[in-house]
């Protein structure tokens, strides 16, 4: 907790006093952002967006130059950045939901400690699951008449992202059957357009750009959102789609499923770690307080940018991007599970998918 | 009509926006970086998109695109030039063009197939583009035709391409592709997430190789050690025999399977999930099985090289379906332009269903760029292909060095480990092998690129099927026999037994003298007892995770039955028969003046440094050793080579921002780039 009274303390001093505190410069250097996959992903492209506006913002205009180590799930990257020690404030490292799940699940490729790192920025995004239109006629808001259909979802696998979409069906009695192997949600989207998958879900941006259009053309039912986190940390309906319940209220009105207990604890453990924090920017450890000060100020000033807003729709939509002590705030929450609900998580991947961890 | 009402317009405006002065100038600048980056082995378009993604940031977006499509579209062409001249395959669009196009730089024709491949190229990117202004407006349902079970027929289509390129012995053939397939099951698998032939404790396998390894490994490695042994240049008695108008009129009289070719490239790259890595062997299939005289090719027929670079082409365009209509990227490439668009402007097209509707300039000013600079970048290429095709006369002692360096640097770039370039020697010796004793290389490889799409195409498939059935039997049926599907079975069919026929004549590795028992049978155990150990390895994963254990225990089984049958064979069979080929009792390799181990030694040696000291001190020295010890040049020529090959890489590296394999002195001590 002393970090996080720390950061946000000088957070607030930093943005106050500007530059005049800021000793850090990092005229004519070139830091390096080293994103632990390749260069196709959401990852790189979250980088890629963030890198140019940090440069204009750190003191002395550096360079800033996003670096691909991908491997392993990203394991591969995240191990080597936890040997990494401060030296001259010019190495960034970029985490994602598939560093973090990995991390949760204690994963025997998982030689890093996030709680090691220190984190400077955090962006998350929601997520919409949708149902073909005949089954979609089924939902009343309830999962009450589903439980008896059998749906095929195309999966990039059970111990990623879609962890959250799986238990959550899970959790309402949906007899959902993933088919795994597919690389990118893109692929899952095409698979439910042939009519091969009959339920499918998509990170918000994916569902604005892609399965916004089935749905307006009929071709697709939304069924609910993961929800967004409140100041509280309690789960409210997803400001992007204030049309659509939230995962809590049809859970609320469907029977047998439950908004408390460890099952539902495990549920939101998880969509914390995977949505809401996604995205994390760490110095590595040992970093000096005035440099996190300067990258905290940075980011500060990049997001107060007049078109922000604008040019950020793609990248971080209408979700938050935590600074300074939130990002602190955010990556706590994303990097915490209780032993109970991790326990649970990693019996239900066996029992359900013969996934075992270790 | 209504759509043509709309099309034509748009069509209009396309052109109005590309037709500017300074997009045709950032049109131009993209397809030279293009070219730059491209005739390096392995790099291709991913390293130079990553070079000018900071620069997209609120750019004008058509002048963005013109420089992205610029420098996209030029590398399936300009990586022909290091798959004709030094039998590298540049990207996995290329790997067929090695089979005809390196011979006939060897018979000093690199002028003339050089530039038969990019009057190819350059027809099928124009016929490509024609094809999708038409077929982008009706697109849309189409692509949506192809489901799981047509796309694992395709994967099989490919795979059924074997039969052509098996050899003399077809059950070597069907060996290598297995063994290609089973080496390409290493890792992770991705249904199930079981382990396969890898292991935790040495994570690097668990990602499984990567085709520019295995690419470089099996075609690259062999050729380079084999050339070096003979102490010769690429072309016989280094002289340059057809110039670059022959290419041209060689075009000209096959243009007919240059048209064939380019729209199995546009159909093939339409479908989304395939990628483009078995456009070019269903492409050379066909040249192979629509040519009279088949006794060329392997041997230097141009219809191989003009066959695969037509469809290579247009391919990129038929790509551009999948990615701008669905959003869903065809190649690593298309990811970046993805991510790219994004940042273009105000950020506003946003690539995928809607695109069309809204964006319908836009989209066809992507596909005609993509044309243009087709165009511009083929111009160029035909230009230097003249000058560049006098490397070839070269002394190779020169020139082997160089090329170590290169792939070595290309395979590090494809995961950044050290083991990259063990995987790269290793796989090497893999090839050398098969090379040696004619198993048919391209069968390896196109296994191994097969390998992943049938597994995961079948167990989805099998998923999805057995759903149906549960709904009802038509249901099930008419899922796995769609009429695609059926269409797709019978040109499968047809094309095996076709391809079995003609296989006998055409020898990818020329002509193999037979020799004596021992060295053949000895490799023969070597593989099988792989095949055995990969057999046990899928069989102990556990049956609840049977969709990771299917593929690889029936292709091992497959496998294992073949080898068994040969081992037979050679045990009947008498010292001469045509299984026992081997390079090493006649012809240019028994003849070499040098041995195999020496020669692959001085590669070893250059990894082994790299271990120690890293990459670049590791190459300095090696330069200085190799040019002084086994080139026997002079000082002063060995020191300004060693220099031009260190800078070259430096520039390189430093331009794209990438890193060198650093050794153990790295850990101990910080050194400076490049040392680092």
């Amino acid at each position: 907790m002393t970090i996080k009274n720390l950061a946000s303390t000088v957070a607030t001093l930093a943005l106050m006093t500007g530059p005049a505190l800021a000793e850090v410069d990092f005229s004519g250097k070139t830091i390096e952002w080293v994103i632990p996959f390749s260069e196709t992903g959401g990852s790189a492209k979250w980088a890629n967006f963030f890198a140019p506006l940090l440069a204009q913002e750190l003191p002395g205009k550096p360079t800033v130059v996003v670096k691909f180590m991908p491997g392993a799930g990203s394991t591969k990257g995240a191990n080597w950045f936890q040997e990494q020690e401060y030296e001259d404030g010019t190495l960034l490292f970029g985490s994602s939901g598939s560093t973090q799940f990995p991390y949760l699940l204690s994963d025997p490729r998982v030689r890093y400690e996030l709680k090691d790192w220190i984190p400077v920025m955090a962006t998350g995004t929601g997520g919409v699951a949708y149902l073909n239109p005949a089954d979609g006629e089924k939902f009343d808001g309830s999962a009450n008449a589903l439980q008896d259909v059998n749906l095929i979802f195309g999966s990039q696998g059970a111990t990623g992202l879609d962890l959250v979409p799986l238990l959550a069906w899970k959790l309402l009695g949906m007899n959902v059957e993933p088919v795994f192997g597919i690389k990118g949600r893109g692929d899952g989207r095409l698979m439910f357009e042939r009519g091969e998958a009959t339920i499918d879900y998509q990170t918000s941006s994916g569902y604005l750009s892609g399965a916004a259009d089935l749905v307006a053309a009929g071709t697709a039912v939304p069924m609910m959102t993961w929800g967004a986190l409140d100041e509280d940390g309690a789960i409210v309906r997803d400001p992007t789609f204030p049309d659509i319940p939230s995962f809590k209220e049809v859970c609320a009105a469907t029977e047998g499923c439950e908004t408390e207990g460890v099952a539902w604890d495990a549920w939101k453990a998880f969509f914390i770690a995977g949505y809401p924090s996604q995205k994390i920017a760490f110095l590595p450890q040992g970093t000096p307080q005035e440099v996190i000060d300067t990258y905290v100020a940075a980011f500060e000033a990049v997001r107060a940018r007049p078109d922000f807003a604008e040019i950020s729709s793609n990248e971080v939509g209408e979700y938050p991007m935590f600074v300074g002590e939130g990002a602190v705030k955010a990556t706590n929450e994303a990097t915490s599970v209780s032993p109970e609900a991790k326990a649970y998580v990693i019996d239900w991947l066996k029992d359900s998918y013969g996934v075992t961890i270790n | 009509m209504d759509l043509f009402a709309t099309a034509l317009p748009a069509l209009a405006d396309a052109w109005a926006l590309i037709l500017q002065p300074v997009v045709l100038g950032y049109l131009v600048l993209g397809v030279v970086m293009g070219l730059a980056v491209g005739i390096f082995p392995g790099l291709g378009g991913i390293a130079g998109l990553s070079l000018l993604l900071p620069f997209m940031f609120g750019m004008e977006p058509v002048y963005g695109l013109a420089l992205m499509i610029g420098m996209v579209a030029v590398v399936p062409t300009s990586d022909t030039f290091s798959s004709v001249l030094m039998g590298i395959p540049g990207s996995s669009a290329s790997q067929a063009t090695v089979l005809d196009g390196f011979p006939l730089a060897r018979k000093g024709q690199a002028a003339r197939a050089l530039s038969a491949a990019f009057t190819a190229s350059l027809f099928g990117g124009l016929v490509g583009a024609c094809f999708l202004t038409l077929f982008i407006v009706v697109a849309r349902p189409l692509v949506l035709a192809f489901g799981l079970p047509e796309m694992l027929m395709i994967s099989i289509l490919g795979l059924s391409m074997v039969a052509v390129l098996a050899g003399r012995v077809a059950l070597k053939g069907l060996a290598a592709a297995g063994l290609g397939m089973l080496i390409g099951t290493i890792g992770i698998a991705d249904a199930g997430g079981s382990l396969r032939m890898a292991s935790y404790d040495f994570p690097y396998l668990t990602d499984g190789l990567q085709l520019v390894i295995v690419g470089l490994g099996i075609f690259a490695v062999p050729e380079i050690v084999s050339l070096l042994r003979q102490d010769r240049s690429i072309a016989k008695d280094a002289t340059l025999g057809a110039g670059w108008m022959d290419g041209v009129r060689d075009w000209f009289a096959n243009k007919w399977l240059s048209v064939r070719c380019s729209l199995i490239g546009v159909i093939v790259g339409v479908i989304p999930g395939l990628g483009g890595s078995v456009v070019d062997w269903i492409a050379y299939g066909h040249a192979v099985q629509t040519t009279k005289d088949k006794s060329q090719f392997g041997k230097g027929e141009i219809r191989g090289v003009i066959g695969p670079e037509s469809s290579n082409n247009a391919k990129e365009g038929g790509g551009l379906v999948p990615t701008l209509l669905f959003g869903i990227p065809g190649s690593g490439s298309m990811a970046i332009f993805i991510g790219a668009i994004a940042l273009l402007g105000s950020g506003d097209i946003e690539v995928g269903p809607a695109m069309l509707r809204d964006n319908l300039d836009i989209t066809y000013s992507i596909v005609w760029l993509l044309a243009l600079a087709n165009v511009v970048g083929t111009l160029l290429c035909i230009a230097v292909s003249g000058g560049v095709a006098r490397m070839t006369t070269i002394r190779f002692t020169y020139l082997a060095p160089f090329l170590f360096m290169l792939i070595a640097f290309a395979a590090f770039q494809s995961g950044q480990n050290f083991e990259d370039l063990l995987a790269l020697f290793a796989i090497g010796l893999i090839g050398i092998f098969l090379r040696r004793f004619d198993w048919s290389r391209p069968a390896f490889l196109i296994g191994f690129v097969l390998s992943n799409p049938v597994e995961k195409f079948s167990n989805q498939a099998f998923q999805i099927a057995s759903f149906r059935f549960r709904n009802s039997f038509e249901d099930g049926m008419g899922y796995i026999f769609s009429p695609i599907v059926i269409v797709l079975l019978i040109i499968t069919v047809v094309s095996v037994v076709l391809g079995l026929r003609q296989a006998k004549s055409i020898m990818a590795e020329g002509e193999v003298q037979s020799g004596s028992k021992r060295a053949p049978v000895v490799f023969l155990l070597v593989i099988m007892a792989y095949v055995v150990i990969a057999l046990l390895n899928a069989n102990a994963i556990p049956d609840y995770n049977m969709t990771d254990k299917i593929v690889p225990l029936v292709i091992g089984g497959v496998t294992l039955t073949a080898l068994l049958i040969l081992l037979v064979q050679m045990i009947r069979r008498p010292e001469g028969d045509s299984v026992f080929a081997d390079k090493e009792m006649a012809g240019e390799d028994a003849d070499a003046p040098y041995g195999l181990w020496s020669t692959l030694a001085w590669f070893g040696g250059l990894i082994v440094a790299t271990y120690f000291v890293g990459f670049i001190l590791a190459l300095a020295g090696f330069l200085v050793t190799f040019l002084r010890v086994r080139a026997q040049a002079p000082w002063p020529k060995t020191l300004i080579l060693t220099v031009s090959g260190l800078a070259l890489m430096c520039v390189m590296a430093g331009a794209l921002n990438r890193d060198f394999p650093p050794g153990l002195l790295q850990h101990a001590v910080h050194l400076p780039w490049p040392l680092k």
